[in-house]
């Protein structure tokens, strides 16, 4: 066993999880192929969402891998970090939203 | 940046043993990565072997007003070689004589070559069906006596193809060197004023992209309509058709890759991304390469490597079509760069 949890080259094994489960591996890589294909948004837009998403829910291999795909597409640093500025602000809302219920407690318990 | 040539700085990489050895050793030779003979003959590809010769690219010299990061020539002002008058004149001899129906000058900075007007005009003569020069850009800026190369390319109706890594000045700078992007604007508005990659336009402005770092390119046409929109809305530039090329591990990109500790994953990322189909392709089976001092490889990487042809032809003086077809190419682990994803050549995507 790895002493980590996490090892760089995992990512590279990914397909293999179809190997303990066929059907289902199939589906879901045939699923991802296709939500990344140009469709309504394009595949560079769609790139960028998921780096977003990728540092949302903090997945290192996400993270390599959507870094790397927006190189490949020419997305530029800039429109990555500002992209990772819209996963901070949502995530850093969802807390603040919060807040309106912290107040609301506040309200009805104090005098 | 640097400023000079591995040669120039007695680089252990200048040497293309040493180079060779990197490609064979490490990954390959412990099994991890199969080597690219094994690799094609899986689906009975090997040996790779020449067609007919559609494209004769000329290597003129490689001397050239910049160092980018990423070449695999090598190239820069302290470089020497340059194709002498006579070896042009052998090359023009092979020109009348052959069948390919593309003529392809590169460099270096081809211009830079002091006979390069000369063999322009006489090979434009032939009338050969493509007949490109790869041009860089900025060397039509540099000085004052390149200035009117692009009223010089439209009187021969040469073919133009340049590189540009990005439609970003951050991108360009960084592997090509401070302020290449601005004055590469101003050379492609140049040509644009003339005709130049104008719609419907038969001056032919083609883009090459290389990726600026250790990763591939993308797919060549949606990097091709972000380029012609961005060069568009903040330029107001036209072009015809954008190559997108893989970087090969040679040279200063295989020194660059080692230096900032992504020759592995990089192989891996070739190698991953091999696609037999693109092999079918692959430009050496269709290309010719004469480099400045006039023997023959496979291509400009082989040459870069002193990988020369396997066939009794070795010169462009010894040049003989029935000799050279049918030869086996000569291979290493630097062809995966070809072979990746939708394939890599110097016309572009391949598969």
């Amino acid at each position: 066993m790895s002493k980590t949890y996490y090892d760089p080259s995992d990512l590279k094994k990914f397909g293999k999880i179809s190997e303990w489960n066929e059907e289902l591996g199939a589906k879901f890589f045939d699923y991802y192929g296709k939500v990344f294909e140009e469709g309504h948004l394009s595949a560079r837009e769609k790139s960028l969402i998921a780096l977003a998403v990728a540092h949302t829910i903090q997945c290192p291999y996400c993270i390599d891998a959507y870094t790397g795909d927006g190189l490949q597409r020419g997305i530029t640093k800039e429109e990555m970090m500002e992209a990772l500025h819209v996963a901070g602000a949502i995530r850093g809302g969802a807390s603040l939203v919060h807040g309106v219920q912290m107040m609301n407690k506040v309200n009805k318990l104090e005098m | 940046m640097a400023t000079k040539s591995l040669l120039k700085r007695e680089s252990e990489l200048a040497n293309k043993k040493r180079q060779l050895e990197i490609l064979s050793n490490g990954l390959f030779q412990s099994g991890e990565l199969p080597k690219f003979a094994d690799k094609i003959a899986e689906t009975n590809q090997f040996p790779l072997k020449a067609k007919k010769l559609e494209i004769l690219q000329i290597n003129v010299g490689y001397m050239c007003n910049q160092v980018c990061s990423h070449c695999h020539v090598d190239a820069g002002p302290d470089r020497k070689e340059i194709m002498t008058k006579d070896t042009m004149q052998q090359c023009l001899d092979v020109i009348k004589k052959t069948g390919a129906h593309t003529l392809d000058l590169t460099g270096g900075a081809p211009e830079m070559n002091p006979n390069f007007r000369w063999f322009v005009e006489e090979a434009s003569k032939v009338g050969i069906k493509d007949f490109i020069v790869r041009s860089n850009l900025t060397i039509i800026r540099a000085n004052k006596k390149y200035h009117d190369l692009p009223e010089f390319f439209k009187t021969y109706n040469v073919h133009v193809v340049s590189s540009m890594p990005h439609w970003t000045r951050g991108k360009t700078d960084k592997q090509r060197g401070d302020g290449v992007f601005d004055k590469s604007i101003q050379a492609l508005k140049d040509l644009n004023a003339i005709g130049y990659g104008m719609p419907d336009s038969n001056l032919r402005l083609d883009l090459v992209y290389n990726p600026s770092g250790a990763f591939l390119p993308g797919d060549q046409a949606s990097l091709e309509k972000d380029f012609k929109k961005a060069l568009l809305e903040d330029f107001n530039i036209h072009f015809h058709n954008l190559f997108a090329i893989t970087n090969l591990p040679i040279s200063r990109f295989l020194d660059y890759l080692i230096a900032s500790e992504n020759y592995e994953d990089y192989m891996f990322a070739l190698v991953e991304a091999y696609n037999p189909s693109a092999v079918a392709n692959v430009m050496c089976t269709n290309t010719l390469s004469v480099s400045w001092d006039g023997y023959l490889y496979d291509c400009d990487f082989n040459q870069m490597l002193e990988l020369p042809v396997n066939s009794k032809a070795k010169h462009i003086s010894e040049y003989n079509e029935d000799l050279l077809e049918g030869r086996k190419i000569v291979i290493s682990q630097h062809c995966y760069g070809c072979t990746a994803g939708a394939g890599s050549s110097c016309q572009g995507t391949v598969a």
